[in-house]
């Protein structure tokens, strides 16, 4: 079970149920739970789709594309049934929220997916959640049944006359699963490849009915807006971009934790107050804002505020939400090739820029940090990396090379460090070792 | 040609008739089925508690699944061969999975997926001699503010060091006693 933190700053929405024995459904209705159903059981479509669009909500797995909008794609009449399906395949390096909201608000998550049900006219919704997570699924399978058992789920909710189905649904391991089409391939069974767009999932989705994908934690949000209106969420935050966000500190920072803090929230601030700074008197080096996609940020980039538009306005990504803290001891070579092992290891293959650049990327920088990096190597990483951008099916080529070209740019003198045989400047004497090689 | 034909239908039918599940698994899969309009739906899911139940996904395991939700045997594989938590050789009963990516790497995780190859005395993806522990690195398991952080199995293990991750290691070893 993670451990919870707190810190003044913090403005609790979506995480204020945490650690109040909220999955046990009767303490989740004492807490106001399936209240906002019951309120949006009153609304008509558009009016719970106008709510969620002013109120600001963005979606929390990364894009950050408005969610109401993204409701008011799916066609009013379908001849194929229509879906919800929840992502909480969580698997971006740097992020741990979603599984706080698992654990202690299951019946949130639920209670989201059953308002966007409505807003689109779905008949039903699955719960995708990835399959590391087991406990949280044990969790999640509860909550479902204990809904039904109810009457919240299932033939006539609340007497409206709707009909409205939850699934919990499980994966086995593939970060890719996280991108749409990918998780959508995943739960009709198949392996997790991207697939082209258009038509987009809100057209033609799951079994090819329209399909409304949210993020976990997007979804738990929407009850709250139901509840406490547009107008209060979207004022917790910036123009544009409304409510709160959970940040995940981690990385070299003397107290990580998940804090709920409210968009536009000032980086700097983060680090070194809520997060209580650097450990052992060090100095920044880096900031990856928004989960290993995301360029890094120097030291001298991190006065921002954490919003969608102020974090793109820097030259990153707010990502989805994980703010990975690198401190001076760190070596960016090591930091780009570690990266890079990632998007290779989990590169499905299907489109040739991400399965060979990501190959090829991963070579030059495991050379280069042995110490047999050649000069050109490195505006070579550049020029491949940015010729990955934007030519694949879905976004993890472009999650690949977006960091790679932020490491470079920013930190060339570090690539340079290491050029003619040189050892890793920052590595413990002999320590320059081969990790063991995955070989999946 | 005929040898090799003769041994699938052979291995069907020892998957049709000797593959046993537990009761659970049964009353799981019964009840996952008709939650989607497509039987293969199902399968990611089933493959991973079939995984739990059996160690691997052997040969009857696939036959088995690929049977019960229409699929050929191939189709099942290349799901499989997919997903990276699904295995089809069998592992140590108790999988240990050190995250070393960038949250816990800066965080000494590296330092902790040593640590349980000398301890253990296998490398990556290496089981112990005993079959008590197989040993893995493995990408983000969304530990990342609780870093160092690893999986044995599906427990999580968090905020490691190496003393903290032999404590870990010999209550597995107990436990097994």
């Amino acid at each position: 079970m993670a451990s919870l933190v707190s810190h003044p700053d913090e403005i609790k929405v979506v995480s204020k149920r945490f650690g109040l024995g909220a999955t046990n459904i009767a303490r989740y209705l004492e807490l106001d739970g399936y209240k906002a159903l019951q309120k949006a059981l009153g609304m008509d479509a558009d009016g719970i789709i106008n709510e969620v669009k002013n109120s600001g909500l963005r979606g929390r797995g990364g894009a950050g594309f408005s969610t109401g909008m993204k409701w008011s794609f799916v066609p009013k009449q379908s001849a194929k049934p229509k879906y919800v399906l929840c992502n909480g395949d969580e698997s971006e390096p740097g992020t741990c929220k979603d599984r706080l909201i698992f654990e202690h608000d299951p019946h949130s998550v639920i209670e989201g997916v059953m308002i966007a049900a409505l807003a689109v006219g779905a008949a039903s919704g699955y719960i995708y959640i990835r399959g590391e997570y087991r406990y949280l699924s044990v969790i999640m399978q509860k909550a479902i049944r204990d809904a039904y058992a109810k009457g919240f789920i299932g033939k006539n909710i609340f007497g409206s006359g709707r009909d409205l189905d939850i699934y919990w649904h499980g994966g086995a391991g593939a970060y890719e699963v996280g991108e749409e089409s990918a998780l959508m391939e995943s739960l009709e069974g198949k392996r997790g490849i991207p697939r082209i767009r258009p038509p987009f999932p809100a057209v033609v989705g799951l079994w090819g009915g329209p399909t409304v994908i949210n993020n976990a934690e997007t979804l738990a949000n929407v009850p709250h807006i139901i509840l406490g209106g547009a107008e209060w969420y979207a004022k917790l935050g910036t123009p544009k971009n409304g409510g709160t966000r959970l940040f995940c500190l981690s990385g070299n920072i003397n107290k990580p934790g998940v804090y709920e803090l409210p968009m536009g929230y000032n980086l700097k601030k983060m680090i070194y107050d809520v997060g209580g700074g650097i450990p052992n008197g060090r100095g920044l080096k880096a900031v990856v804002p928004g989960g290993s996609s995301c360029p890094a940020l120097t030291a001298a980039e991190i006065d921002v505020a954490m919003d969608f538009d102020s974090v793109a306005k820097a030259g990153s990504m707010l990502g989805s939400g994980g703010v990975v803290v690198v401190d001076d001891q760190q070596c960016i070579v090591k930091f780009a090739l570690r990266t890079m092992k990632f998007y290779k290891h989990e590169s499905c293959g299907w489109c040739i820029p991400c399965r060979e650049g990501t190959d090829w990327l991963e070579k030059t920088l495991t050379r280069f940090h042995r110490g047999g990096g050649l000069k050109k190597d490195i505006d070579n990483m550049q020029y491949l990396a940015e010729n990955m951008l934007g030519r694949t099916f879905c976004p993890l080529g472009d999650a690949a090379a977006m960091p790679t070209i932020a490491f470079v740019k920013k930190f060339r003198k570090e690539f340079e460090d290491h050029l003619e045989g040189r050892p890793c400047p920052y590595e413990k004497e002999g320590a320059v070792e081969e990790l063991p090689v995955l070989s999946h | 040609m005929q040898r090799e034909f003769d041994r699938r239908i052979a291995r069907s039918l020892a998957g049709s008739i000797f593959m046993k599940f537990s009761d659970e698994f049964e009353a799981r899969f019964a009840e996952m089925v008709p939650h989607y309009p497509t039987r293969r739906s199902a399968l990611v899911p089933t493959l991973l508690y079939a995984q739990d139940e059996v160690g691997f996904l052997s040969d009857e395991v696939i036959v088995e699944l690929a049977g019960r939700l229409e699929l050929t045997e191939l189709e099942v594989r290349n799901v499989i061969s997919y997903y990276s938590m699904l295995t089809t050789k069998p592992r140590g009963k108790y999988n240990v999975q050190v995250c070393t990516n960038i949250s816990c790497m800066v965080r000494g995780g590296e330092d902790i997926l040593r640590h349980c190859a000398k301890k253990l005395g296998v490398g990556n993806k290496g089981t112990t001699p005993d079959g008590m522990f197989t040993l893995e690195e493995v990408e983000c398991i969304g530990a990342c503010s609780w870093a160092p952080a690893a999986q044995v199995n599906y427990d999580f293990h968090e905020n490691l060091t190496a003393e903290k991750m032999d404590k870990v290691l010999e209550e597995y070893r107990k436990r097994d006693i």
